[in-house]
């Protein structure tokens, strides 16, 4: 074991993994955090807790974890590389350590640009895949990035996002091997609507190797409405979101329910996708989505079954 | 070359009003070729400087000189008539020009004409692109000799991310992403193995990062 984190023991066992998303208020409420980890309880393996998403100043995912994890939780705390240089990951991810988290999502964020501080200095002193080695490295060797020996190595369950439907799409799963050559474990995708380029993309990491040396965990999302679908089809940087999925939301008398039927249908295909281990529920701002996601989707979280 | 462009005129209104004797100073180099402070447009900001003071019944004198290169002592020398007697030098070089006044004319103000936007070359009639940042490490030869560092969003040396779209950069369309094209011509050249490789992390002590910089060529005296 290289964490000992849940997510990791139901992955190695073998098991389908079930994680969600927790967004951290934009406020210093603790009670939001617990809130929404109740919601979620007993039906994910572990949760994501959200780095500043989409830019936007929110509580630290650190403080949040911690929080996650009194609520008898399993957090994996997402990082970017917008917001800090090596210096405050390596102290971050110390810390994380120190206070129980096991898993940690390396991620480059979104610009900050997107945010509600678009005059604020992007940092970018490394990129997800400079992350991953650096957390490696801490974890293994263990070292800091600068080579000084690091005294009790934090131990971790290494994740990253791939995006199976940005551009160019050959290069999509040879930047993932390139990831995994970094040191991840496991991988969180991009939200899948169009499962056919989803398999298309799998075949390939299949074909890279990549899914004997990590977990693929595919995300899905379930859509409220068609201005939802529409929005993100045509305005959020690196979705596809099908024609046919934005006219059933259209047609749908209750497009929430609708939403979630879709949801249940995409998880239903990606799970019949060879090396696909899991996926990812991103119910953002939508938690009590996800106990019924699971339960339509018959999906029980991996770690009840090891 | 250095791309600057004029501040608004509200600024300029701002900085000048005060002053009765004020030389305007142009730069007969960067700024000229981008067309934005050579002696042409140094003339033509003094005269609206002018008929706004008319306008607004200020007074004074507003004076133009311009130089070939305002980024060095010897050019800056030659006006030191011209200088005598102001109370303010307004430069429209990029900073680096109001920077060698102040050095040089220590008991005038001196105040920046322009905002300096980087360092570009033309892309499209009267359009600059920022091609480089002066990191200080170039990566041009990994990276088919198109810069991440200046041209990538998110200065990535191991893009695209997945904000990659038909091209474009997840910030804007109008925003061409550097690592498609990379990625284009690193396999255009049967070099796409290079897109393997991981690259990084930099060295950011090169760059202004590891504090203001100077640079002394070798076999030269300083």
């Amino acid at each position: 074991m290289k964490s000992g984190s849940t997510l990791e023991k139901v992955l190695v066992a073998g098991n389908f993994a079930v994680t969600a998303e927790l967004g951290p208020p934009k406020g210093a409420d603790a009670q939001v955090i617990i809130d929404k980890a109740r919601i979620l309880s007993g039906h994910v393996d572990a949760v994501n807790i959200t780095d500043n998403q989409t830019a936007i100043a929110r509580m630290s995912s650190m403080a949040a974890a911690k929080l996650v994890i009194e609520q008898g939780m399993e957090p994996i705390m997402q990082m970017t590389c917008r917001d800090r240089n090596r210096l405050a990951m390596q102290a971050d991810i110390l810390g994380a350590a120190a206070l129980g988290v096991k898993n940690l999502l390396c991620l480059t964020g979104d610009h900050q640009s997107f945010g509600n501080h678009p005059k604020s200095k992007g940092v970018y002193d490394l990129d997800s895949v400079t992350l991953v080695r650096m957390v490696k490295d801490m974890r293994d060797v263990p070292a800091f990035q600068c080579g000084e020996e690091i005294t009790v190595a934090p131990e971790l369950f290494i994740g990253a996002a791939a995006n199976p439907y940005a551009d160019p799409f050959p290069f999509r799963a040879i930047r993932l091997a390139k990831k995994v050559e970094a040191g991840i474990d496991f991988v969180q995708t991009q939200i899948v609507y169009n499962t056919e380029k989803f398999a298309e993309f799998m075949a390939q990491c299949r074909e890279l190797g990549i899914t004997e040396r990590c977990h693929i965990l595919a995300g899905v999302a379930p859509l409220k409405s068609a201005g939802m679908a529409k929005y993100m089809k045509n305005r959020v940087a690196g979705m596809d979101v099908p024609d046919a999925v934005v006219k059933r939301m259209e047609d749908a008398t209750d497009a929430a329910e609708e939403g979630i039927d879709i949801c249940v249908e995409i998880i239903e295909q990606v799970r019949a996708v060879e090396g696909v281990s899991g996926v990812h529920i991103m119910a953002v701002e939508w938690e009590e989505a996800v106990p019924e996601i699971t339960a339509r989707a018959g999906l029980k979280p991996g770690s009840a079954s090891l | 070359m250095i791309v600057a462009k004029p501040k608004p005129f509200r600024k300029i209104k701002q900085f000048t009003d005060p002053y009765q004797n004020i030389l305007v100073v142009g730069c007969n180099t960067c700024v000229a070729v981008c067309l934005t402070g050579g002696e042409k447009e140094a003339e033509q900001l003094a005269a609206k400087i002018r008929l706004h003071r008319r306008r607004e019944g200020l007074g004074g004198t507003v004076d133009t000189v311009t130089v070939l290169r305002q980024c060095e002592h010897e050019y800056i020398e030659e006006i030191k008539d011209e200088v005598e007697g102001r109370d303010l030098i307004l430069s429209t070089a990029c900073s680096i020009g109001p920077q060698a006044l102040a050095e040089r004319y220590q008991d005038v103000r001196v105040v920046p004409g322009m905002n300096t936007k980087m360092l570009g070359m033309v892309k499209e009639h009267h359009t600059w692109s920022e091609y480089c940042v002066a990191c200080g490490d170039c990566v041009l030869h990994k990276t088919g000799g198109l810069c991440p560092i200046a041209r990538c969003a998110k200065e990535l040396l191991n893009g695209p991310c997945g904000g990659s779209q038909g091209g474009r950069c997840e910030i804007s369309p109008e925003v061409e992403c550097i690592w498609q094209s990379i990625h284009d011509r690193l396999k255009r050249l049967g070099m796409e193995n290079d897109l393997k490789k991981i690259l990084g992390p930099r060295n950011w002590s090169w760059s202004k990062h590891g504090g203001p910089r100077t640079f002394h060529k070798e076999g030269f005296k300083p």
